[in-house]
């Protein structure tokens, strides 16, 4: 381009351009939202196809609405999903507030790198861990109950939601406690009256987060679960080995449009702006 | 005021020190508890299991043996009892490595045009893009999967064009092959190269690029000679973030690899399914997290020395 035009190279030559990443990146773009496009696209189709289209109807969405089984299953993946994310977020709050704004203390490094761990094992190997510590206490109790995927869904969401309260905290202005303090609230209440309307905004973003992150899981769920037991994603798993039809695609979007709403007010939450 | 004065230097502070730990402490414990519980606790019981003999039906029974662990690499003949290489384990191990790369390799070629682009907009749109880059990843796997599912299908979108267009008389099998597997861990990874190639380019500094320029440098040289250097870490950051969830990936192979192109988190489920060896698979899951916390470890290495260096 220097070459072709030597006379004035200045002008419509930028630095910031690479001949054909522009291209790649919006084919790139373009691809990443084609598959969910067709995916919800093909929700309303009348037909049974998930190719071809056969005009605008809600069937499957009724039909996915009237199965007991996915009620049952939603039902079940939001009430685990609650209760999960808001201990989980209870106790990233209490460990947030442990191992920030700090100097260095013995141990510190060890709760962080417990709170973390749950990250660093790929999920399958968590799975079956889980599965064969649970397994073992289901025998010798006789118990199956909940108990254990909401142990477990809360396990793997306290660093999710640890990770925004923690970013919060640290950017948070410490004076404004001292502040507080030497106006003469005790701590309690420069906690409940300062610190914790600080630092809301990170709270409510990690309990999003948790909640999204535990409404998604389908591996450690498969395997920690007991019979009848299933969530809205293991319920999707079992369903893709039978015929496919679109009731998949109906229960699909809407889990994408929760998803995505969630996604976005977490977004919201934590720009600079908030 | 004679009671202060038994206290010895610096004793009150070394005491408010010691009730701040205590306290920071108590405040972590239900974090640290359910984690312990239900997450790192599991994994030091595995190691114990995956010393015990397998069970006829499942489980185990508690008696020493280290086949677990050498069934992961060979297996007995069944007429004569000598040792031989367990060939399954070894194909799906190379599938697993070669595909994980594969995937990284895709990610690479997608992803840094795309980090670039973002990095490249002006400053008030880059939000906006990071953002189209970020919800997908935030989004359900199992329903991108699924998405992908439905694309490859013999009767999905993809042939059914191809059909039309009439460059094909017959559906391709693209399901239940290594190069769906491939396929939807690149299209469901890609944001983790996206977004530290993107941190990386966000850095960069234009000048010495424009420096480049100045000394008669082409786009190309300026690229590989400049920019590549220069947003190497974030590449290699990518490059691991990538590697990592398809070496363990399970859902994405369990579903668009079907039951006979299985990777590795394919395998270890097996085994506490119809292969009735759980000894094996706890061994197994130990291989694959010992391979992972390798990966993990040079990107602690990675990382701190970019941080070190600007």
């Amino acid at each position: 381009m220097a070459d072709a035009r030597p006379q004035k190279p200045q002008k419509g030559y930028s630095v910031r351009t690479l001949p054909g990443f522009a291209v790649v990146a919006i084919f790139t773009l373009i691809t990443l939202y084609a598959p969910i496009a067709i995916l919800v696209t093909f929700s309303f189709n009348a037909g049974t196809s998930m190719a071809i289209w056969e005009g605008f109807s809600l069937r499957w969405y009724q039909q996915a609405a009237a199965n007991e089984a996915v009620q049952d299953a939603a039902v079940r993946s939001l009430f685990l999903a609650l209760v999960a994310a808001s201990v989980a977020t209870v106790a990233a709050t209490m460990a947030a507030l442990a191992t920030t704004r700090t100097r260095h203390f013995p141990g510190k490094t060890m709760i962080y790198a417990l709170i973390n761990q749950p990250l660093m094992v790929p999920e399958i190997v968590t799975a079956v861990a889980l599965l064969i510590v649970f397994a073992a206490i289901k025998v010798w109790t006789g118990h199956t109950s909940m108990i254990y995927l909401i142990v477990a869904h809360t396990a793997f969401c306290v660093p999710f939601a640890y990770l925004p309260i923690r970013a919060r905290l640290e950017t948070m202005d410490t004076s404004l406690e001292t502040a507080a303090q030497d106006l003469y609230a005790s701590r309690w209440l420069t906690f409940r009256r300062v610190t914790l309307p600080l630092m809301w905004p990170g709270i409510v973003a990690g309990l999003m987060l948790a909640f999204v992150i535990s409404l998604d899981d389908v591996v450690i769920t498969e395997f920690v679960k007991s019979a009848g037991q299933e969530t809205l994603p293991t319920f999707m798993l079992g369903q893709l080995r039978r015929v496919v039809t679109p009731e998949v695609n109906a229960i699909s979007t809407v889990i994408l449009l929760a998803g995505a709403i969630l996604v976005s007010l977490f977004f919201r939450l934590t720009s600079k702006r908030g | 005021m004679s009671e202060q004065a038994t206290y010895r230097p610096g004793e009150l502070e070394a005491e408010a020190q010691a009730a701040d730990n205590r306290n920071r402490w108590i405040l972590a414990l239900p974090a640290v508890v359910i984690i312990t519980l239900a997450a790192a606790g599991p994994l030091l019981v595995m190691v114990v299991y995956s010393f015990l003999t397998p069970g006829d039906y499942g489980n185990v029974v508690w008696k020493f043996s280290l086949e677990g662990w050498m069934n992961t690499l060979v297996q007995r003949d069944i007429f004569d009892d000598t040792l031989i290489w367990a060939d399954a384990h070894l194909s799906i191990f190379w599938r697993s490595f070669s595909l994980s790369l594969i995937t990284t390799v895709l990610t690479l070629i997608f992803g840094v045009p795309t980090a670039w682009f973002i990095a490249t907009r002006p400053p008030g749109k880059r939000e906006f893009w990071l953002f189209l880059i970020t919800v997908p990843f935030w989004t359900n796997l199992l329903v991108r999967t699924i998405a992908i599912q439905e694309l490859l299908r013999s009767e999905g979108v993809i042939n059914l064009i191809l059909l039309k267009l009439g460059i094909i008389d017959a559906p391709i099998q693209m399901m239940f092959t290594n190069f769906a597997i491939g396929f939807g861990m690149t299209y469901v990874y890609l944001p983790l190269m996206v977004l530290p190639v993107y941190a990386a380019v966000d850095k960069l500094d234009f000048r010495l690029v424009e420096a480049a320029h100045d000394l008669y440098a082409g786009r190309w040289t300026a690229f590989r000679r400049v920019i590549l250097p220069l947003i190497k870490p974030g590449i290699i950051a990518g490059s691991i973030l990538v590697f990592i969830p398809s070496l363990g990936a399970y859902v994405t192979p369990r579903v668009l690899g079907g039951g006979k192109n299985l990777m590795f988190g394919n395998l270890i489920e097996l085994q506490f399914g119809q292969g009735r060896n759980w000894p094996l698979g706890a061994a197994l899951s130990l291989m694959l997290m010992a391979a992972v916390m390798i990966a993990l470890m040079w990107y602690v290495r990675v990382t701190s020395r970019e941080q070190s260096d600007g």
